[in-house]
Parts: C-alpha cells; sequence; structure tokens
C-alpha cells in the first residue's frame, strides 16, 4: 500500500507538471507581444480532477484489476472457432463470398460508395502485391509506392505522347515496374532486414523526386492530366465520343448516364484484383512460391540445398512490383491524373499497414485490412482532426490484441496421402 | 580402390590476425565415409564451409571429381552434388516435413511460371514425382506418420533424421554430415549408424562427417581425419587413429 501511495503520488503530479504547462497556460497575442494567461477555471478543475483520478487509479490498481478479473465476462472466442477463422478453406470461401458480394454491390450502392469500393480495390491490389515481398518472401520493403509510381506514370505517359490505350498500356506498365523491381533487386540482393528497408525507401524517394524534377518529360510537381479512361471494347464511357468512334450509351441504344463510367471502372478494377488473386494463390502452391517461404525462414539451409537466394528475392521483387505497376496504371486511368505529390511515403506507409494488419501471406486478410484502413478515414470525416488519431489508435490497438494481424495465414499445407 | 572423389590440398582459411584452418589437405574416396574428429574449436566446422562454400577459402585447392571448387558460391557446389547439414538444425521450422523436402528438390521440378499458372499436364507430373520421391524416403528415414507436421514440431532426433532426408533430395554426391549424433540419444546414434551405412551402400553416397562421438565415428567410418588448432595432425583407419600418440595427447593432454 505504501509502495502504491509513493507511484500514485508521482504519478498525479506528473499529470500536473506535464497538462498544467500544455492546457492551463495560454500564449496571447497583445499588439506585437506575447502574453501569458491563465486558462479557464473549467480546464483548471478538469486538470485538477484528472489528476486525482491518476491518483487513485494508481492507488487501487491492483484491487480495480482484481475486481475486473472476477467480473464476469462475456464468452472468450474458443479456440476452435479461432482456428477455424484462419483455416485455409474458410478463408477461401470467406474470399469467394466477398467476390460475389462485390459483384453485386455496383448494382446497389451509391455512386460515391461504388468509387470509394474502386479506391479500395485498388489498395487491395498492392496488398496483395506487397504482401509476396513482405509477407512471403519475408523482405521489408518501404518504397513499394514507387512501382505503382512506375505503372501509373508509365500509361500516363504513353497515353499523353502516344495516345496508347489503357488495355495496351496494362502489361506494359506491369513490365516496366517489374524491370525496376528488378533493377532495384540487384543492389539490396545483399542487404537484410532493417538495411533493405532503408535503400527500398530511398528507392521509393529517389523515384517520386526524379517524376517531379523531370519537367520536361513528366510535367513535373503539375504531373500530367487528361489521361483516357478504359475503353470497353474500344466504346468509351463519355458523353460525346471523339470522330470515328462510338461511345457506350450510343451503342447500346441508353440515355447517357455518368454512373456508368463509375461501374465500369469499379468492374475493371475487380478483374484485376481476380486476376491477382487467381495468379498469387497459384504462386503459393508452386515451387517458387515454396522457395520463398523458405528463404524467409532460413536463408543458409536455401543455399546449401542449392536454391539461389538471388534469384529468389529478385523474382520475389519483380513479381510484386508488377503487381503495382498493374494498380498504378490503373490508378493513373481512373483519376486521370497523376502527379508525384500521389506517391509519397505514406502511401508506402499504408500498404506496408495493410499487409501487417492483415496478417501476413494472409489473403483475406489483406483484402479486410484494405477495407478497414481505407473506409475507416472515409467514415469518419465527421470528426475531422480526430480522424488520423483514431486511426492511430486503432492501429496500436490491433497490434496489441491480435498481433499476427486480422486473420493470419495457415499456410496451404500440401497433405502427403498416406 | 575406389577413385577419389574429393580432393583438398593446402586449404587455409584466415580470419584477419586468426589462422583458423592452416595448410589442410585432404582426400575422400567415393563411397566412402570419411570422418573429420578434433577437440572443440580446432577448425572442422570452418573446413566445412570452405568445402561448400560458405566461406572463401584463403587458399588452397579444392577438387571435385576433376573440377576445381574453390571460391564457388555456395548454391554453385551445391548442385555439383556437395550438400550438408548444419551443426544447429536448419529446417524450415514453419513448413512441414513433406514440404521441406519438396523445397529441396526445387531445382529438379519444373518451375515456369506459366506452367505452374495453368496447371499443365507437365507440371502436374513433375509435381507429383516430387511427392513420390519425398514419400520414399520419409519412408526411409521412419517419418511417415509427421510427414504433415510442421517441422519446428518434430521431436529433436526426428528433425535431425528429416534434415538428412531433405539432403538426399538434391541427388547429392557427397553429403556433408555436421556433428549429426549431437543431442541423439543411444538408440538414435544406432539409428544414425545404420543410416548413414545405408547411405553409403545402397545410394551410393560419400559421407564426410564431423563428429564427436568416439565410438560412432570409429564404427563407421573407414578412414578418419584429425584436425588440431587448424593443423593437420593424423590421417588414416580407425585403428592407425586409436594406437597414434599424438591424437591421443591432443584429446587427452600430456599424461
Amino acid at each position: 500500500m505504501t509502495r502504491n501511495l509513493k507511484t500514485a503520488f508521482f504519478s498525479a503530479l506528473l499529470v500536473l507538471a506535464v497538462s498544467y504547462p500544455v492546457l492551463g497556460l495560454k500564449l496571447t497575442t497583445v499588439g506585437i507581444g506575447l502574453q501569458v494567461q491563465g486558462a479557464s477555471p473549467a480546464t483548471l478543475w478538469t486538470i485538477a480532477s484528472a489528476a486525482v483520478l491518476m491518483f487513485f487509479w494508481q492507488l487501487f490498481r491492483e484491487r480495480i484489476g482484481a475486481a475486473w478479473a472476477s467480473a464476469p465476462k462475456a464468452p472468450a472466442m474458443p479456440g476452435n472457432v479461432k482456428n477455424f477463422l484462419t483455416l485455409q478453406s474458410t478463408q477461401r470461401w470467406a474470399v469467394l463470398a466477398l467476390v460475389l458480394l462485390a459483384l453485386a454491390w455496383p448494382f446497389f450502392g451509391s455512386r460515391g460508395a461504388v468509387d470509394i469500393a474502386t479506391l479500395i480495390l485498388i489498395y487491395v491490389m498492392l496488398g496483395l502485391g506487397l504482401n509476396i515481398v513482405v509477407g512471403l518472401a519475408g523482405l521489408l520493403d518501404l518504397g513499394y509506392v514507387g512501382f505503382y509510381a512506375v505503372g501509373a506514370y508509365s500509361y500516363a505517359l504513353l497515353s499523353h505522347y502516344y495516345g496508347f490505350g489503357f488495355w495496351t498500356c496494362l502489361p506494359i506498365a506491369g513490365l516496366m515496374a517489374a524491370f525496376f523491381g528488378f533493377i532495384l533487386g540487384f543492389p539490396v540482393l545483399r542487404l537484410r532486414g532493417d538495411y533493405l528497408a532503408i535503400v527500398t525507401l530511398g528507392f521509393g524517394e529517389i523515384i517520386r523526386i526524379l517524376l517531379r524534377n523531370m519537367t520536361e518529360l513528366t510535367g513535373g510537381p503539375n504531373g500530367i492530366s487528361n489521361i483516357d479512361k478504359p475503353t470497353l471494347f474500344g466504346l468509351d464511357f463519355n458523353r460525346r465520343a471523339e470522330e470515328g468512334f462510338q461511345t457506350f450509351h450510343e451503342f447500346f441504344g441508353i440515355a447517357y448516364n455518368s454512373t456508368h463510367k463509375v461501374i465500369f471502372l469499379y468492374l475493371v478494377a475487380l478483374l484485376l484484383v481476380l486476376i491477382t488473386l487467381f495468379v498469387i494463390n497459384r504462386l503459393l502452391r508452386m515451387p517458387i512460391g515454396r522457395a520463398w517461404e523458405a528463404l524467409r525462414e532460413d536463408e543458409i539451409a536455401c543455399r546449401a540445398l542449392g536454391l539461389n537466394p538471388t534469384a529468389i528475392k529478385l523474382s520475389a521483387f519483380t513479381l510484386g512490383a508488377c503487381f503495382a505497376g498493374f494498380a498504378g496504371s490503373f490508378f493513373a486511368a481512373r483519376q486521370g491524373l497523376v502527379t508525384p505529390e500521389s506517391f509519397t511515403f505514406i502511401e508506402s506507409a499504408i500498404i506496408l499497414a495493410i499487409v501487417v494488419l492483415g496478417g501476413m501471406g494472409s489473403q483475406l486478410g489483406v483484402i479486410l485490412a484494405a477495407i478497414v484502413m481505407i473506409l475507416l478515414p472515409e467514415l469518419a470525416r465527421e470528426f475531422n482532426e480526430y480522424r488520423m488519431l483514431m486511426f492511430g489508435a486503432l492501429m496500436v490497438l490491433m497490434m496489441i490484441w491480435r498481433p499476427q494481424g486480422l486473420l493470419p495465414m495457415q499456410r496451404p499445407h500440401l497433405e502427403l496421402r498416406q | 580402390m575406389s577413385r577419389p572423389i574429393l580432393e583438398v590440398s593446402g586449404l587455409t582459411m584466415r580470419f584477419g590476425g586468426l589462422l583458423a584452418v592452416n595448410n589442410v589437405g585432404l582426400t575422400v574416396n567415393e563411397k566412402q565415409v570419411v570422418s573429420m574428429i578434433g577437440p572443440n574449436g580446432a577448425g572442422k566446422t570452418t573446413v566445412f564451409n570452405c568445402l561448400t562454400g560458405f566461406y572463401q577459402p584463403t587458399a588452397g585447392r579444392i577438387v571435385l571429381d576433376g573440377e576445381e571448387i574453390q571460391g564457388l558460391p555456395g548454391h554453385k557446389i551445391a548442385h555439383k552434388g556437395v550438400v550438408r547439414t548444419f551443426q544447429n538444425v536448419r529446417l524450415f521450422k514453419e513448413m512441414t516435413a513433406v514440404e521441406n523436402l519438396l523445397v529441396a528438390q526445387h531445382r529438379h521440378l519444373n518451375t515456369n511460371f506459366f506452367a505452374g499458372l495453368l496447371k499443365t499436364p507437365g507440371f502436374r507430373r513433375s509435381e507429383r514425382e516430387a511427392m513420390e520421391f519425398a514419400h520414399h524416403w520419409l519412408e526411409r528415414v521412419n517419418l511417415m506418420e509427421c510427414a504433415n507436421r510442421p517441422a519446428g514440431t518434430l521431436a529433436y532426433g526426428q528433425q535431425r533424421r528429416l534434415e538428412i532426408a531433405r539432403c538426399m533430395m538434391t541427388r547429392p554426391r557427397i553429403l556433408m554430415l555436421d556433428e549429426p549424433a549431437a543431442g541423439l540419444n543411444p538408440r538414435e546414434t544406432e539409428d544414425l549408424k545404420a543410416l548413414i551405412a545405408m547411405l553409403r551402400d545402397d545410394h551410393n553416397v560419400t559421407v564426410l562427417l564431423i563428429e564427436h562421438d568416439m565410438k560412432l565415428v570409429m564404427s563407421i567410418s573407414d578412414h578418419i581425419v584429425v584436425i588440431n588448432q587448424g593443423c593437420p595432425l593424423a590421417d588414416g583407419t580407425p585403428d592407425e587413429i586409436r594406437g597414434n600418440p599424438d591424437v591421443i595427447k591432443a584429446y587427452l593432454g600430456e599424461a
């Protein structure tokens, strides 16, 4: 008790010492000088009561904890349910259900909702791509947004200078990003962990700064605007077609509706996500997927068995970057505008957060995390300045409660039939 | 007399001022079990690391079947048929036993990206054959009942056996075992002895062994090399080594 008393006293003192100067004193400008004024009595009372509260909390903490432990609890999730949620087969059904929901979504949701869903799908694609590098191969990549930028600018530049369409540029953008992934792969082959993270971080920034400063080619900070939207087999979704082209509503003889474009973009994004999901699902069961995981587990043992770590790391980087390239070119098409400011470090951080929150290596986890990460800031708009605070709090809580992520992966174990 | 498959001469490894391995020579004949013994810190594992490409030797020649291999990276040497286990077991712990064996067959599998994506018949066949080969060896090392368990959850002796089976997946010519009996009980050591003899006799594998268990070394080796403080001390059949006064001195100190 006396020990608690001492702790409690100092804790309360600390509350006062920290909060009084910050909240209790106000600087006001009087003419050209500054004047210190006391805050309103209400604020002072709040500070005082916080200190008192802290005092009693520290004093009775153990007893409160004991009382809390003995209080009846909500039934905990039984172990087998938890296990069931992370099973490969369950997750496959969940993904299927999500896909069906996603297919139905644009025909029920509002225009804004479909637009946000498209954005979520872009991040799902990015998350799945980064998942290869971070979740499977275990290489921490903080510059993933660089490949996203490469993909976006590939389409933007080709469209701007040569008038290429979206569908021609999509594979080119993927290949360009993969090529950059390959180039980055070389210098970082020898690096591990933290060092790798720093180098990739630098690489992401280099790409952004290059795009910003090559003004003649990329338009500098203004970026490139008026990028064409994707077309449906040559039919575009504008109100009036260009000379010699036809629009979607003319071809089908329906009235022009601007929502068609939004829905079409959404469906294109969904198609790309489905392709990504399929490819990654196959990769997991291919020798290269196994080699990535083996490399994450033990690089030295891999070398001793004749696996070339260089080639395996390079393939992870290249393929991961390739998906970022696809996502990037779609992003450019959707926005119709690319600027270097869309590819700042915070984007990399968000994508990485999606992978980590979702549970490393888990595809369903990545999808759910992308929904949470993109939807939450949108929903929380009314809290305006507290938005980022809530966002941060959510991440801290997640890491405390579910450090392995929302839905950690159970690997698709190959079964040996006896 | 079988022909030499691995010839090492003048092998020297220097870490800054420390001479870890000094002028070690070694000849390993095909289908033999050759043991390397010596007190702790004698440089045995360093020799292994040089032979398998984990270290670049400072000097010396390593000739595998007429081809010089010193200075090659580890995975290239493994391609040539020299694979090793480690003093502390290095399995892929999160992966199942059978997956450990599949990873090791990576080089023999159909790794074509599109074949795997489309599940072509060739790809399926290659995967099935890999599975069968893994199955075969799991039976050999008596691990069938743990085939689908994560490797990290196996008992220590089982992990040791799995590591040897994993090496066999690469179809090696020379198998290098670094203290395979460490931490095994006497029965498991007997099993290990039988396993090594089987590898040599039935699978034509040459085995290079580092081991402290003298009973095992003396009973299974065709040839023994003794290293002390980085230098070669003696070289001969088990009987010759047993009677060698230098070896006794190195192990037991001056009488």
